[in-house]
Formats: C-alpha cells, sequence, structure tokens
C-alpha cells in the first residue's frame, strides 16, 4: 500500500497536498505507522492502528518502513505468531463496529458540473469527453426504448442501467479493449463503449439467428469474445472468482492489461465476493473490482444488506486497497478506475472500487419498485441527481456540446434502434439445431438421438410448437 | 497383467485382452511394463505428464503445494514452480471459480477438491457456470480446460464427511463430464484424457484405492477414451455395471458366482457422463440379466439412470428386473459402515436370486 504512495504521481501527491483528505485516508489506510498504546481507559470508541505485519515479502519501500517501526516499537513488546510479528497490549480495547467517520466520497464535479476547485482528476480532453457523453446518451435512449418493447411484449425481459450511465461509460472509457470485463448484468454501457452495435444488441434481446449468444438465455444476457467481454449469468457474484482466475491468467502472460469486474451492492453479500477477493489478493492478480452501490437490490435497500460502511471498508479486510468514488460523477469514476487499472496492472494487485450512485429504474420489466420505495425519493434521483446531465453540463460548458448536436443525437439513436428493433423483429429465428449444440465441443450420439426424435415430433405435430424454427 | 490388492486383501487379475469380443480391455499401451505403482503415484505421473506437456497447464488446490494429503501432487510445486502449482485459500467456490476463469482464458486448470464431501460450496460454479460457459456463450467463451479432481469414496473410517459419492448430483448436469477410474493404470490414462478434453470434468478418484491398489503402470505418456465403457470380464448369464473400488467386490463377487456356475460379464462404465449406453445394451441383450452396484444411496443414484435406460432399451431381452446393490439411503455412517455398505456377498445373494428369478 505505502508503495504506491512513495511513487507520487500528481494525483496522489495533490491527495496528500489535500490536508483534509490526508488525516482520513493517510492515517487510517496507507501508512503503517508504529501502533502506540497507552494505559488509558477502556474506551470502546478507542481506534487501534492500522494492520501491521504483512505475511507476505515485503519490498523495499515496506522494508524502509519496518525499520522505522523497529525503531519506535520495543522490541520485548512484540510477539511472533505465524502471520508475523504484532505488538501487544496489556489494555484490553475492543476495534469498533465503525470508524468515528464514513469514508468519504471521492469526486470531481459537482452537481452543477463545475469542477470542484483543487480536485485531482485524469484530465479528459474534448473528442473523449464528447465520446463519453454520446454514450452515456445512448445508453439512455437504448435502455428506454428496449423498456418500451418489452412492455409492448416484443421482447420478453429487459433490465436498465437508468441512473447508472456514468459507472456504465466513465469506466469503459478508462479501461484498454485488452482488459478482459466480467460483467454481472447493469453494465451494458461498457459493451457499448467497446463497439457492440444496437443492432447486435437487439438481436441477443430478440434472441434472433444473429444472436451471437444462440438464443440460449434471456434478454440482456449479452457476450462478445472479440470485446473481451465475457458472456453474463444471472447468478450474482459468480464473476467474482473467475475474474481472479481471468487476472491470474493476464499475469502468467504478462500482458498489458487486467480482468475487470462488476458486481452490486447486493452481490456483495454472496460467498462469491468473499472468495473473489481473497483469491485475487492472495494470488496478487490484477482485478479491479467495481462495485455499483446503487442503493437496492430489487427490493432489499442496503440498511438490509449489511452492516458494514458500505463496500469500501471491506477492502482492507482482504489486503485490497480500496477506493469510494461518487458513481454519478463520469470525470471522478473515469480517474477512479483509470488509476486503479494502472495500479493493478503496475503492481499486479487487486484493486477495489465502490461506485456510490441510486438504481433510478425498476430492478427490471419483472419489477414495479413504486411498491417499496417512495415515488419522489426515485423522481429527486432521476431529475436532481442525473449523472448524465450532470457531465453534459460540463461538456456544455466547455463549449463542446449544443442544442442541436443533443436533438441530433438522440433523434438519431432513436432512429436507429426503432429500426434495429425492427429488424431484429424479422429476422430469421435459430434453427433448432442449435438447441443441442455446444453443450459439449462435439454433440455426443445421446444428443443427436433427442434431436431426431424432437425433429419427428415437430414435424408431426407442427402446431404444437412455435413456428419460424427450422428443423 | 494387473494385481489388485482388495479390501480383503485377496490377489485379484483382471483377465487379459485376448477374447476379442467388443470393447475388451484393449486399452492402447505400447508396453503392458510399467512399473507397480499405487493410485496416488499413478495420477502423481498423470499431473506430471499433464504439465509437462502444456506449460499453459495449472494445478492448485488446498494443500497441494507439499504434495497434498493423499500425496497426489508431490513433486509438482518442486519441478513447475510456484507459479503453476499452488495452494489456494480454504473455499472451494473460489478454488472452481479461479479455475473457471483460468481455464476460460484458455489454460489446462486441474484443481484439487480435498475430498469430494467438501465439494458442494463449489456446485453452484460447477452447474451454473462451467457446465453452461459454452453453451449460454453461443460458444464464444469456454472452460474446457476446466478438470477437478476430488477424492471419493468409503475408506473404512470415514464417516459421513470423509467416505461419500456425490456423482449422481452431477450426472445430472448437461455440459460437464463425470469419469471415475477403478485402478491405478485406468486413473492415469483417464485422468490424462479428462484433462486433455476440451469440457470441463469431474474426476472422483476411489480414496481407498489410493494406496491399497497397485498395478503395473505404463511410464509414458497414454490416454483412456472417454465415454468407453470396458467389458473387463465376460460371462452369460449376468451383466454387472459398476465404477471406481466397487469394481474390486463386484469381481470378488464374479468369481464366487462363478463357482456355483454363475458366468457373470463385468463391465467398468468409466465415465458416467456421458455415459456408454451401447456396449451395456449390447452385454444385457446377451445376458438378459442386469445388477447395478454403487457405495452412493441407492434412491436417486446413477444405477437409477443405467436401469431405466436399460428396461426401454432391453425390455424384452430381460429375464429379471434390474437389481441395484447400493448403500442404503442413510448418511454414510462410521462404526455402521460394514452394514451400509454394498459387500460381495449383498451382490452375490443378488446376483443369484436375479438368475434364479
Amino acid at each position: 500500500m505505502a508503495i504506491w504512495f512513495a511513487r507520487s504521481r500528481n494525483l496522489v501527491s495533490s491527495l496528500r497536498q489535500n490536508l483534509w483528505l490526508s488525516t482520513i485516508l493517510v492515517k487510517r489506510d496507507y501508512f503503517p505507522r508504529p501502533v502506540v498504546y497507552t494505559t488509558s481507559r477502556l474506551s470502546s470508541t478507542a481506534f487501534l492502528g492500522p494492520l501491521t505485519s504483512l505475511r507476505r515479502e515485503s519490498t523495499a519501500v515496506e522494508k524502509q518502513l519496518d525499520l522505522v517501526q523497529q525503531i519506535d516499537v520495543d522490541d520485548a513488546q512484540e510477539l511472533d505468531f505465524p502471520g508475523g510479528k504484532v505488538s501487544y497490549t496489556s489494555e484490553m480495547k475492543f476495534i469498533p463496529e465503525s470508524t468515528s467517520r464514513r469514508i468519504p466520497c471521492y469526486r470531481v464535479l459537482d452537481e452543477d458540473g463545475r469542477i470542484i476547485p483543487d480536485s485531482d482528476f485524469i484530465p479528459v480532453n474534448e473528442k473523449l469527453a464528447v465520446k463519453m457523453y454520446e454514450q452515456m446518451a445512448t445508453l439512455q435512449v437504448m435502455d428506454h426504448i428496449f423498456y418500451e418493447a418489452q412492455r409492448q411484449g416484443r421482447i420478453s425481459f429487459y433490465l436498465t442501467s437508468v441512473g447508472e450511465e456514468a459507472i456504465n461509460i466513465a469506466s469503459a472509457a478508462a479501461l484498454s479493449p485488452d482488459d478482459v470485463v466480467l460483467p454481472q448484468y447493469r453494465e451494458p454501457g461498457v459493451l457499448l463503449w467497446r463497439g457492440f452495435t444496437l443492432e447486435e444488441f437487439a438481436n441477443q434481446c430478440f434472441g434472433n439467428k444473429a444472436d451471437y449468444g444462440k438464443g440460449r438465455q434471456m434478454p440482456i444476457h449479452y457476450g462478445s469474445n472479440r470485446h473481451n467481454y465475457f458472456t453474463i449469468s444471472s447468478p450474482i457474484a459468480t464473476q467474482l472468482p473467475q475474474a481472479a482466475g481471468v487476472g491470474y491468467s493476464l499475469k502468467m502472460e504478462k500482458k498489458n492489461a487486467c480482468a475487470v469486474t462488476f458486481i452490486g451492492d447486493g452481490g456483495t453479500s454472496e460467498g462469491d465476493f468473499h472468495a473473489g477477493l481473497n483469491f485475487a489478493a492472495v494470488m496478487e492478480a490484477p482485478v479491479v473490482f467495481i462495485c455499483r452501490n446503487n442503493g437496492w437490490a430489487i427490493s432489499t435497500h442496503i440498511s438490509e444488506q449489511f452492516r458494514s460502511d458500505g463496500i469500501v471498508v471491506k477492502g482492507q479486510a482482504y489486503g485490497i486497497r480500496s477506493i469510494r468514488v461518487d458513481g454519478n460523477d463520469a470525470l471522478a469514476v473515469y480517474s477512479a478506475v483509470r488509476s486503479a487499472r494502472e495500479m493493478a496492472v503496475t503492481e499486479q494487485r487487486p484493486v477495489l472500487i465502490e461506485a456510490m450512485t441510486y438504481r433510478v429504474g425498476h430492478h427490471s420489466t419483472s419489477d414495479d419498485s413504486t411498491k417499496y420505495r417512495a415515488a419522489d425519493e426515485i423522481q429527486y434521483w432521476k431529475m436532481s441527481r442525473n449523472p448524465v446531465n450532470r457531465f453534459k453540463k460540463w461538456v456544455d460548458d466547455n463549449g463542446w456540446w449544443s442544442d442541436e448536436a443533443e436533438s441530433e443525437l438522440r433523434t438519431n439513436t432513436r432512429k436507429q434502434l426503432l429500426q434495429a428493433i425492427q429488424a431484429a423483429e424479422k429476422w430469421e429465428k435459430q434453427p433448432l439445431t442449435e438447441l443441442f449444440n455446444d453443450v459439449y465441443d462435439v454433440k455426443r450420439k445421446n444428443l443427436e438421438e433427442q434431436e431426431l426424435g424432437l425433429k419427428e415430433l415437430v414435424e408431426k405435430q407442427s402446431q404444437d410448437y412455435p413456428p419460424g424454427f427450422h428443423v | 497383467m494387473a494385481a489388485l490388492l482388495g479390501r480383503f486383501c485377496r490377489k485379484l487379475s483382471f483377465p487379459s485382452s485376448s477374447h476379442g469380443a467388443r470393447r475388451v480391455s484393449t486399452t492402447a499401451c505400447e508396453s503392458e511394463t510399467g512399473k507397480p505403482l499405487n493410485l496416488y503415484s499413478a495420477i502423481n505421473q498423470a499431473l506430471h505428464i499433464a504439465l509437462d506437456t502444456d506449460p499453459r497447464s495449472y494445478v492448485f488446490g488446498e494443500d497441494v503445494g507439499f504434495g497434498g494429503v493423499f500425496r497426489c501432487t508431490t513433486g509438482l510445486s518442486e519441478r513447475f514452480g510456484k507459479n503453476r502449482v499452488f495452494n489456494t485459500p480454504l473455499c472451494e467456490q473460489g478454488i472452481v471459480g479461479f479455475g473457471i476463469g483460468l481455464a476460460a482464458m484458455g489454460n489446462r486448470a486441474i484443481v484439487e477438491i480435498q475430498f469430494a464431501d467438501y465439494i458442494y460450496p463449489a456446485f453452484d460454479q460447477i452447474v451454473n457456470e462451467a457446465a453452461k460457459f459454452r453453451y449460454r456463450s453461443g460458444n464464444q467463451f469456454n472452460c474446457g480446460g476446466l478438470t477437478i479432481r476430488a477424492p471419493y469414496g468409503a475408506v473404512g473410517h470415514g464417516g459421513h464427511y470423509h467416505s461419500q459419492s456425490p456423482e449422481a448430483f452431477f450426472c445430472h448436469v448437461p455440459g460437464i463430464k463425470v469419469v471415475i477410474p477403478r485402478s491405478p493404470r485406468e486413473a492415469k490414462g483417464l485422468l490424462l484424457s479428462c484433462i486433455r478434453d476440451p469440457n470441463p470434468v469431474v474426476f472422483f478418484e476411489p480414496k481407498w484405492l489410493y494406496r491399497q491398489a497397485v498395478e503395473q503402470v505404463p511410464e509414458h505418456d497414454y490416454m483412456i477414451p472417454l465415454s468407453e465403457a470396458e467389458v473387463i470380464r465376460e460371462g452369460n448369464d449376468i451383466t454387472l455395471v459398476g465404477w471406481g473400488a466397487q469394481l474390486t467386490i463386484m469381481e470378488q463377487a464374479c468369481l464366487d458366482a462363478e463357482k456355483e456356475g454363475i458366468s457373470c460379464e463385468l463391465i467398468d462404465l468409466k465415465t458416467l457422463l456421458p455415459w456408454d449406453k451401447e456396449t451395456v445394451e449390447a452385454s444385457v441383450k446377451k445376458t438378459g440379466r442386469l445388477l447395478i452396484s454403487h457405495e452412493a444411496p441407492v434412491t436417486g443414484g446413477f444405477g437409477a439412470e443405467i436401469s431405466a435406460t436399460i428396461l426401454e432399451r432391453c425390455f424384452l431381452k430381460l429375464e429379471a428386473p434390474v437389481s441395484r446393490v447400493c448403500g442404503l439411503d442413510t448418511p454414510f455412517p462410521l462404526v455402521f459402515e460394514p452394514f451400509y455398505m454394498p459387500t460381495k456377498n449383498k451382490i452375490l445373494d443378488a446376483i443369484k436370486s436375479t438368475v434364479n428369478y
């Protein structure tokens, strides 16, 4: 952890200069300072210092800091255990269940889209900013149109990313195309950024012959090996330990790339979250874990999900560097993900990002969230805390956008989407044989027999089966 | 050819491949020589060969670094390095999930679950992820390089959590393969096939045989094909089907039955999913009788699948109901193990009552 600080990149050194942040971050997380124990009275709010010894081999900088520790702490006060040396105390103190202040949230843009003075951020030029805005707007239009298509019965299911456009697009913009993405399911913007077309999205939603997934999964379960975006699966958090394995593979191949995986607040309660973070840390795998803390897991509010200060505090429990970022601030997300990605790749370590946001839409088309949350709460986030509007203001203020451009973009995107949907709807269906392919690498006798049996049945009683599936 | 020390310390030999009928032991081996090896050593050899022949293969799991609790991974970490052979945290879902990720990137991930009894936390990753990885992605992705090894089965004193045979759970999952070897020579060849098969495989190793079974195992790199059952003993009156350590017991029952004039045909299924229906069907069409034996509890055990399939295919040829001699429908007990197990005499009784039906 201390190595990162010692490198003193612009972002880091300006963080240190920001005294307010340094008192929180530096003290708590980054400096393994000598722990000084007093004989003061027991206090439940007493806070023990940060982790001291680490089992793994120290780097040069850490060895220096260890020396510092040894100077200040009496050797006789230390005990040797399998995990390393640890100072002891005769005073019985419990680490409190939470810190007195919540971990603060890194942000760059205020709600009016103005850069907060003295912010640390990685600059985004006009070309990148405009592309980011366009993609955020495109994602909004796409979500709206596909949602309506489901309501009209044209597709069976859909789930939106409304309110999380900044996380989707800004994180994607911060990555390299070689970084392997293992999504949960509310990150289609990452695939959009990488070049998946509106037609390709539509094809998967309709499960037609052009769907790369061959119509086998529900809508929104996109996947594209060309875009290094692993196929989405419905079970929550299963991708997290897989991401650790992917990261390890990239590490072994010495690739200039990392694994990037997404999870929601709810998903962090799954065992696979624990498994994924622990493995990535122990294996020193280059993985960026991005948690979209949007406040809701279907109808379960985060107050019913965990008792910790969100997700960011869990990073340290695994020995993972972590940051909390305003997920509705595209510039902050971009900087955080970009920095995390660099750390992951250059230091071969996992990093955890908790992006704070709000799920404006319902969980999915099978959900009506007004049943469990106030309509005005939704409205507030939709209007006043809208990440797309916020970024738009910044882009506008820079003179990089205009009302004409806005109207043109939205109109064209809407038209393109409607066309994509019409085309996808009319497209040929998958041939029936695709029901039986890819269960294994080659189709075995057992499946060949079943396929034959089914073909005969379909030919005999075609009225029992939906039309259009060529035998 | 093969000398196998059974649990009752009787020397057994498997028939040599002289009969030439369908699928009798014609395992491709350049020579029948080799060293006498026990099961864990044969598996160790297979792993050495696997890692040697593919630089992108990895072996990991709990305690595999020092050689593993059953010594199957001895010498691997020293020879191939800690980057390729390593201990993992104690977390089966993490082990398998990590393995899926590695395999999805084109590597061979040979994963060890310390006891099959502990595989269940990984069940979600195996069923919902590994088994469906290729299918759900439209073949854009696959984790075919994943092989999960786990010791299974009775060991004499294992009780609930060191004796389980969970193969039936996995045989119900399209997309994975389930393989169980009966002996050291079979284990080496089958494991190499599993590792190199482009599908995720669960490989259950009969822990009872780790030390107990000793056999001539060729030292070279060889593979035994998956989904091919083997008739290891020819006969005319009744077909017996089994896998793993149970075959040793069944072999003894066949020898006893022969003394009473009953000619038994014994088939080693080897691969349970996808299983070789044709070999079993051909045998039952010849003998007209079928007996299946496995340690796992009888209800819902894999014997039920074999029984139902053979009934469908061979109904008119059957002279008697299909017999299943299996574990009882209880958790695997400790002091009651000798009563729970499908013993030689239970099998012999079932052979006789099936033949005399």
